[in-house]
């Protein structure tokens, strides 16, 4: 980013605070739930959970704990991901009415910004706009006179991947080692202090304003596919213009690529990518014209997940890219529970044989077996499972690069 | 030792935190329901005026807020940014995630590592600088990138080291 963040009055003057006027002019909470769930919101955090359906676990009414919490996941770290750190930096009083409005539709009254600890641009920008909020009478007490009450509080983290993991995140915010919790309960019902929680991303968030200040109508003609609303879309690695654009759901990979990204940079052919961060599984250039859309990119085996895609090259080595990502989930493991903690070191010291010339067979039938052994139902949480995405499709698809490394004893692609 | 003696000694060991220090965990305390959670946020107050978290800080944190110094120890370990062993002046805070790996950001860890004769975890001998591997800094499209002190170097080359070394040690 190169310009400050919008100010306020910029903000207010393009709609910005209207949704808070409607909750004030007499919108009830059940209304807000049931625009969100009609708006077809899925979570843009990488899960993609229907967001006005995960509201709806919150218990309400006379018998429900007095104390609700809502926490807005800005603890972006998925490799290859930059989204979230244009908005929080680019347009915080967005953030800031998405976290009113969901905070309202659950009756949280108080709300924690669980911000990872490097985005200092974030924090001075949300907390200056939090400060504004709160002036202008947007946070505290009996919001411009609805009878609602919400504080919301800037959590900086510390680090630790992990603590993107929703129950992993609310144990860090506790103060706690940031290890997963069992489910259930869910955050829903028991989450933060054990009162119930609804975690979401930034970028979801970021939705909930234009959803109630627009109507469910435009929100879901913006769409070009089956999904609704727009969805950032990042392009990382050698393209000629890499960055981070807002565009319907259901653009077609190769415009994005393309007309976005400015294409391959000259001489360079695209090998593969990942569509949605380090977790989701390589996709080829047959799958160019597909559209960017949950269900079309699932079809295909891989995830939309965090729609930042990581370009690979025909001249930057799979191997070497898959003993990156390797590497960073075995460091970022939380420890806690046995496949992850010494499966991935295992997978990553493999890669490092192959990076220096000793890979072999026997190397490779281990690396197809954690493929198993790491994946979905065989651990604690979603980490390893997500590690298991690049290292499965990789193996497939680039059966031959791992042949040539153990063919050659040397990575082929280092001159 | 027993517990009594546990107490005994973390009294003598503990450093007395000063009154910036005391006045920003109690402004932390407002904000939680629970001493617990402002562990971690006592940990980073007393890093930010200390430069890191001795046995002497720890102990103070825990006796301070009257939570076990094992847990406060376990979340000092868990957490990257919690630095438990002195560093230098300026944190470089390198990202070696996949973006930045296919922009090349092995090549420009090697010349950090042969201009100022450090590796990760290590600090340059004149004190200023300490290099650490971070994930992924989320600016994948100005790749490759690292953070030092709080500020987001981008797009970084050899003499974009070059400048950043001799920025810090222009201040000095």
């Amino acid at each position: 980013m190169t310009r400050g963040p919008k100010q306020l009055a910029a903000f207010e003057a393009a709609d910005g605070y209207q949704s808070v006027k409607a909750i004030a002019r007499g919108l009830s909470p059940a209304d807000v739930m049931q625009l969100v769930k009609d708006s077809g919101l899925k979570g843009r955090g990488g899960a993609a959970f229907p967001t006005g359906l995960k509201w709806s676990f919150v218990p309400q009414g006379e018998n429900s704990p007095a104390q609700k919490y809502f926490v807005a996941n800005a603890d972006e770290m998925e490799p290859g991901t930059f989204k979230d750190r244009l908005l929080m930096e680019g347009d915080p009083h967005l953030l800031i009415e998405g976290m009113i409005i969901g905070s309202f539709a659950i009756q949280a009254s108080k709300a924690y910004i669980f911000l990872r600890g490097e985005y200092k641009v974030s924090e001075r920008a949300l907390k200056k706009a939090i400060s504004e909020a709160y002036t202008k009478g947007y946070l505290g007490k009996n919001i411009l006179g609805s009878g609602f009450d919400l504080d919301i509080i800037v959590h900086t983290s510390a680090g630790r991947y992990i603590c993107g993991e929703e129950t992993a995140l609310l144990n860090a915010l506790e103060g706690k080692r940031a290890n997963p919790r069992a489910k259930p309960p869910f955050p829903q019902v028991s989450g933060l202090w054990g009162k119930p929680t609804i975690v979401n991303n930034v970028e979801t968030i970021c939705n909930l304003p234009g959803i109630l200040t627009y109507g469910v109508d435009w929100y879901r003609g913006l769409t070009k596919g089956n999904d609704h609303g727009t969805k950032l879309y990042g392009v990382s690695g050698k393209v000629k213009t890499p960055g981070c654009w807002e565009l319907p759901l259901g653009t077609p990979i190769r415009e994005l690529l393309e007309d976005y990204a400015g294409g391959m940079r000259d001489g360079l052919q695209l090998k593969a990518f990942l569509p949605g961060g380090g977790s989701t599984d390589f996709m080829l250039p047959e799958h160019l014209d597909l559209p960017l859309d949950y269900d079309e990119i699932a079809k295909v085996g891989s995830r939309l997940a965090t729609g930042t895609m990581i370009i690979l090259d025909n001249e930057t080595c799979p191997v070497g890219m898959i003993g990156n990502l390797m590497k960073f989930f075995a460091h970022e493991s939380c420890g806690f529970c046995t496949p992850c903690r010494d499966g991935l070191p295992w997978v990553d010291g493999i890669f490092n044989e192959f990076e220096n010339g000793r890979g072999n067979e026997k190397d490779l039938q281990i690396l197809h077996e954690h493929v198993e052994y790491l994946g979905p139902g065989r651990t604690f949480c979603a980490l390893a499972p997500g590690a298991t995405a690049p290292l499965g499709s990789g193996l497939k698809h680039f059966a031959d690069d791992f042949q040539q490394h153990i063919k050659d004893k040397r990575c082929p692609y280092r001159h | 030792m027993s517990n009594a003696d546990v107490i005994a000694s973390s009294e003598t060991l503990a450093r007395k935190l000063s009154a910036d220090e005391i006045a920003e965990i109690e402004h932390e305390m407002t904000l939680y329901p629970d001493k617990q959670a402002v562990g971690l946020e006592a940990l980073k107050i007393v890093q930010k005026h200390q430069g890191w978290v001795s046995d002497e800080s720890l102990l103070a944190i825990a006796r301070y807020l009257d939570i076990p110094v094992a847990d406060l120890e376990g979340v000092a370990t868990f957490f990257n940014l919690i630095y438990r062993q002195p560093v230098g002046k300026n944190v470089m805070l390198f990202c070696d995630s996949v973006s930045c790996w296919i922009m090349g950001c092995e090549g420009i860890k090697d010349d950090i590592k042969n201009k100022l004769a450090i590796d990760y975890g290590q600090t340059s001998e004149d004190g200023e600088f300490t290099l650490i591997p971070v994930p992924c800094l989320g600016d994948c499209d100005r790749a490759p990138v690292m953070m030092v002190g709080e500020e987001l170097h981008r797009n970084l080359t050899p003499e974009k080291i070059d400048e950043i070394i001799q920025e810090v040690r222009n201040k000095k």
